[in-house]
C-alpha cells in the first residue's frame, strides 16, 4: 500500500523557504516528512543548538555524575568545612563552589542533583504524553459517548491545579522517591495532553487519506497508529517539550516546600531550601543549585520554543 | 445571556462533584497513609496512630467517610488543624482577605505590565525592544518562583533597602507589592508573550487595514480595533492562571511571611499535617472553580461569539 501519510505531510506543510525549492525540483522522493523538515530547520537555529548541547551535557551528568566529580555528595565534615567559602580557581574540585551548612561539597551536590531533575522531567513528560496521547486519541477518534466520558474526566482533573493536587497525593507517601513525584505529576498532568491530542485527532480524522485507508480496508488500530498518529502528534510534541521545563521547576518547588523529594535523594530544590537559612552569611550555597536549576529549566524551555517554531509553520 | 449563565452553572455541578471526589480519592484510597505520614520517617506508635485515626474518622467505612466529607464540604467544614484544633474554615476566613489582596495585586501587575510590554513589542516586532522582551520573559519563565523570591528579597530588601525583607503588616498594601511582583512574574511573562504574538498576528488583519484606510488616528486603531481583538486569548489564559496564582501563593507567602492562606498551608506542610493540607486544598480548589466560573461569565460579556455559540 502506498505510504499516504508521507506525501500528505510534505504537501500540506512546506516550510516557506524549502517549500518553493521542493516544488521547483518536483521530485516526489525528495519530499520531506514533517519530522525531517523540522529537523532541517532546527539544525540551523543557534538557540536549538545551544539548548540541545546544554541538555546533552545535563543528561550525561545525570547518567554518570562520577565522571565530573570524585567527591561523595553526602559526605559532610562539619569541623573542616562548615559553610566553607568557594575557591573559584580550583576547577572541578570539592571546594570549587564551597561547602554547605553540613560541610558537604556544593559542587558535588550540584552535579549529583541533576539526576533527580532530569529523571522527573523526562519521566513525567513521557508519562503524560503516553497517557494523554492515548486517551486523546481514543476520545478524538471514536467520538460519541467515549469522547463525552473522557472529556468530562479531563474537566474534573483540570479543576485541580497541579501544585495543589500534588500536595495532596504526596502527603500520603511516608517516604517519597523520584517515582512518587513522577506518579503524582503524571496522575494530575495528563489531561493537558489529552485535550491537545483530541483536538488534533478530530481535525486529522476528516482528511482524505484516512477515508482512503478505510476504503482500502485498514483496521481501526492501523488507521489510528499508522495514519492518524504520525500526523496528529506534532502539537503534542510541542506542548510536551515546553511542559518539560515546567515539570522540572515544579519538582524543585515541591522539594523546596518539603513535600517533594526527601533527603537521601539529592535534589536542587532541597538544597535551595536548606541554603536559605544561611543566605546572609553564605549566599553561594543558594546561588549554585538555584543557578543550575534555572539553567536547566531555561535549556528545556528554549528547546521547546525552537521545536514549536519548527513544527508549527503557522507561527513562523 | 441568561441561558448561557444557566448552562454554565449546570455544567459546574458534575465538575464540582468530580473534583471533590478526586481529592477524597487521593486522600483515602491511594496507597499510602496520610495519618501515618505525620510521623515522617519514624515508625508511628500504633496506639497513638489508631487513636488519631479514630479521632479523624479514618477508621469508618469508606462510603461513610465520603458522605461525611461531602456533607462537610457543603456545610463549610474542612476539618480541624491538628495543633490547636481550630476549624480549617476559621483559619481560612481569617487569612483569605490578605491572600485575595495579594492575588488581585499580582493580577493587576501582570495585566498592566504584561499587556503593556506585549503591545509595545508586538507593534515593534523584530526591533530591539521586542528582542529584549523575548529574552527577559524567557529568563522570568525559567527561574523557579522560590529562587526568584529570594533573589528579589535579597536585592530589594537587604541590599537596596527599598522594602523590608519580610512583610511586617500583611494588611498594608504597600508592603505587599514586592510579594505580588514575585507572584505575578511568571504569568506576566506568559501574558507579555501571548499579547505580543496576538498583536503581531492581528496587525495584518483586514479590519486593521480598513481602520487605517478610512483615516482613523493611530491611537484609535490600536486601542479600539487591534488591542481589543488581540486580548481574547489573553483573557482565556488569565482564567486558567488563577490556579497557578493560588499554587504560587504558597511559595510567595512562605518566603515573604505574608499571613495569608498560602502561608497557613505552607505551615501545615512544614508541620506534616496531612489532613489539614487536604482540607486547605479542597477549599482552594472550590475557590478556583468559582473564580473560573466568574472569568467565563465575564468572558461571555466581553465576546458575544462565546455567548451564542
Amino acid at each position: 500500500m502506498p505510504d499516504l501519510t508521507e506525501k500528505k505531510d510534505a504537501g500540506q506543510i512546506p516550510s516557506p523557504r524549502e517549500g518553493a525549492a521542493a516544488a521547483a525540483v518536483a521530485k516526489p522522493e525528495k519530499a520531506r516528512s514533517l519530522g525531517s523538515d523540522a529537523w532541517h530547520d532546527l539544525r540551523r537555529r543557534p538557540i536549538f543548538v545551544i539548548s540541545a548541547l546544554l541538555i546533552l551535557l545535563l543528561v550525561v551528568i545525570a547518567i554518570a555524575p562520577g565522571l565530573f566529580t570524585s567527591v561523595d555528595p553526602r559526605a559532610g565534615d562539619l569541623r573542616a568545612h562548615y559553610l566553607g567559602k568557594p575557591d573559584y580557581t580550583n576547577f572541578f574540585q570539592a571546594d570549587w563552589f564551597g561547602y554547605d551548612i553540613q560541610g558537604r561539597s556544593i559542587y558535588a551536590r550540584v552535579i549529583y542533583g541533576a539526576r533527580a531533575s532530569v529523571v522527573v522531567g523526562i519521566c513525567v513528560t513521557v508519562g503524560v504524553t503516553i497517557v494523554g496521547g492515548l486517551t486523546g486519541m481514543i476520545a478524538g477518534y471514536f467520538g460519541g459517548w467515549v469522547d463525552t466520558i473522557i472529556s468530562r474526566l479531563t474537566d474534573v482533573f483540570f479543576g485541580i491545579p497541579l501544585l495543589l493536587g500534588s500536595l495532596v497525593i504526596l502527603n500520603a507517601f511516608t517516604s517519597r522517591t523520584v517515582w512518587s513525584v513522577v506518579f503524582a505529576l503524571v496522575a494530575l498532568g495528563w489531561t493537558q495532553m489529552t485535550r491537545v491530542m483530541r483536538g488534533s485527532v478530530i481535525t486529522i480524522k476528516q482528511a482524505d487519506f484516512v477515508t482512503a485507508a478505510k476504503a482500502l480496508g485498514a483496521g481501526t488500530g492501523r488507521i489510528m497508529f499508522r495514519h492518524i498518529l504520525p500526523n496528529a502528534i506534532a502539537p503534542v510534541i510541542v506542548v510536551a517539550t515546553i511542559a518539560l521545563g515546567g515539570y522540572i521547576a515544579l519538582e524543585a518547588t515541591l522539594s523546596w516546600l518539603g513535600i517533594g523529594l526527601q533527603d537521601p535523594t539529592i535534589s536542587w530544590g532541597i538544597d535551595i531550601s536548606s541554603a536559605q537559612k544561611s543566605i546572609r552569611t553564605a549566599p553561594f550555597a543558594l546561588f549554585f543549585p538555584a543557578g543550575m536549576l534555572s539553567l536547566t529549566v531555561l535549556a528545556f524551555i528554549m528547546l521547546g520554543d525552537a521545536v514549536r517554531d519548527a513544527l508549527d509553520p503557522k507561527l513562523r | 445571556m441568561g441561558r448561557f449563565v444557566a448552562r454554565r452553572l449546570l455544567q459546574m455541578i458534575p465538575v464540582f462533584i468530580g473534583t471533590t471526589a478526586l481529592i477524597f480519592f487521593m486522600v483515602h484510597v491511594l496507597p499510602g497513609d496520610p495519618v501515618a505520614a505525620m510521623w515522617g520517617d519514624k515508625a508511628p506508635d500504633p496506639v497513638q496512630l489508631a487513636a488519631l485515626k479514630h479521632q479523624m474518622r479514618f477508621d469508618e467505612p469508606l462510603i461513610q467517610q465520603y458522605l461525611d466529607y461531602m456533607g462537610g464540604l457543603v456545610t463549610g467544614d474542612f476539618g480541624k488543624t491538628l495543633g490547636n484544633q481550630r476549624p480549617v474554615l476559621d483559619v481560612i476566613t481569617e487569612a483569605l482577605p490578605v491572600t485575595i489582596r495579594l492575588a488581585l495585586l499580582a493580577f493587576a501587575i501582570e495585566i498592566v505590565l504584561g499587556v503593556g510590554i506585549g503591545l509595545v513589542s508586538g507593534l515593534r516586532r523584530g526591533k530591539l525592544f521586542d528582542k529584549g522582551t523575548l529574552v527577559m520573559t524567557l529568563l522570568l519563565i525559567s527561574i523557579p518562583v522560590p529562587v526568584l523570591g529570594f533573589v528579589f528579597q535579597t536585592v530589594f530588601g537587604q541590599n537596596l533597602g527599598w522594602v523590608t525583607p519580610t512583610v511586617q503588616d500583611s494588611n498594608d498594601i504597600s508592603q505587599l507589592v514586592l510579594p505580588a511582583v514575585v507572584l505575578g512574574s511568571l504569568s506576566l511573562a506568559y501574558v507579555a508573550r501571548l499579547t505580543r504574538t496576538s498583536i503581531a498576528e492581528n496587525i495584518k488583519a483586514d479590519y486593521v487595514r480598513t481602520a487605517v484606510a478610512k483615516g482613523l488616528p493611530r491611537r484609535k486603531v490600536i486601542g479600539t480595533h487591534l488591542l481589543r481583538n488581540s486580548l481574547i486569548p489573553v483573557v482565556t489564559f488569565l482564567g486558567t492562571d488563577l490556579g497557578a496564582l493560588m499554587g504560587g501563593a504558597i511559595v510567595t507567602e512562605g518566603i515573604f511571611n505574608v499571613k495569608g492562606v498560602g502561608n497557613a498551608l505552607f505551615m501545615a506542610i512544614n508541620h506534616k499535617e496531612g489532613p489539614t493540607v487536604s482540607g486547605f486544598v479542597a477549599f482552594l480548589v472550590l475557590v478556583y472553580l468559582a473564580a473560573g466560573l466568574i472569568v467565563d461569565l465575564l468572558y461571555a460579556v466581553l465576546d458575544p461569539r462565546i455567548r451564542y455559540a
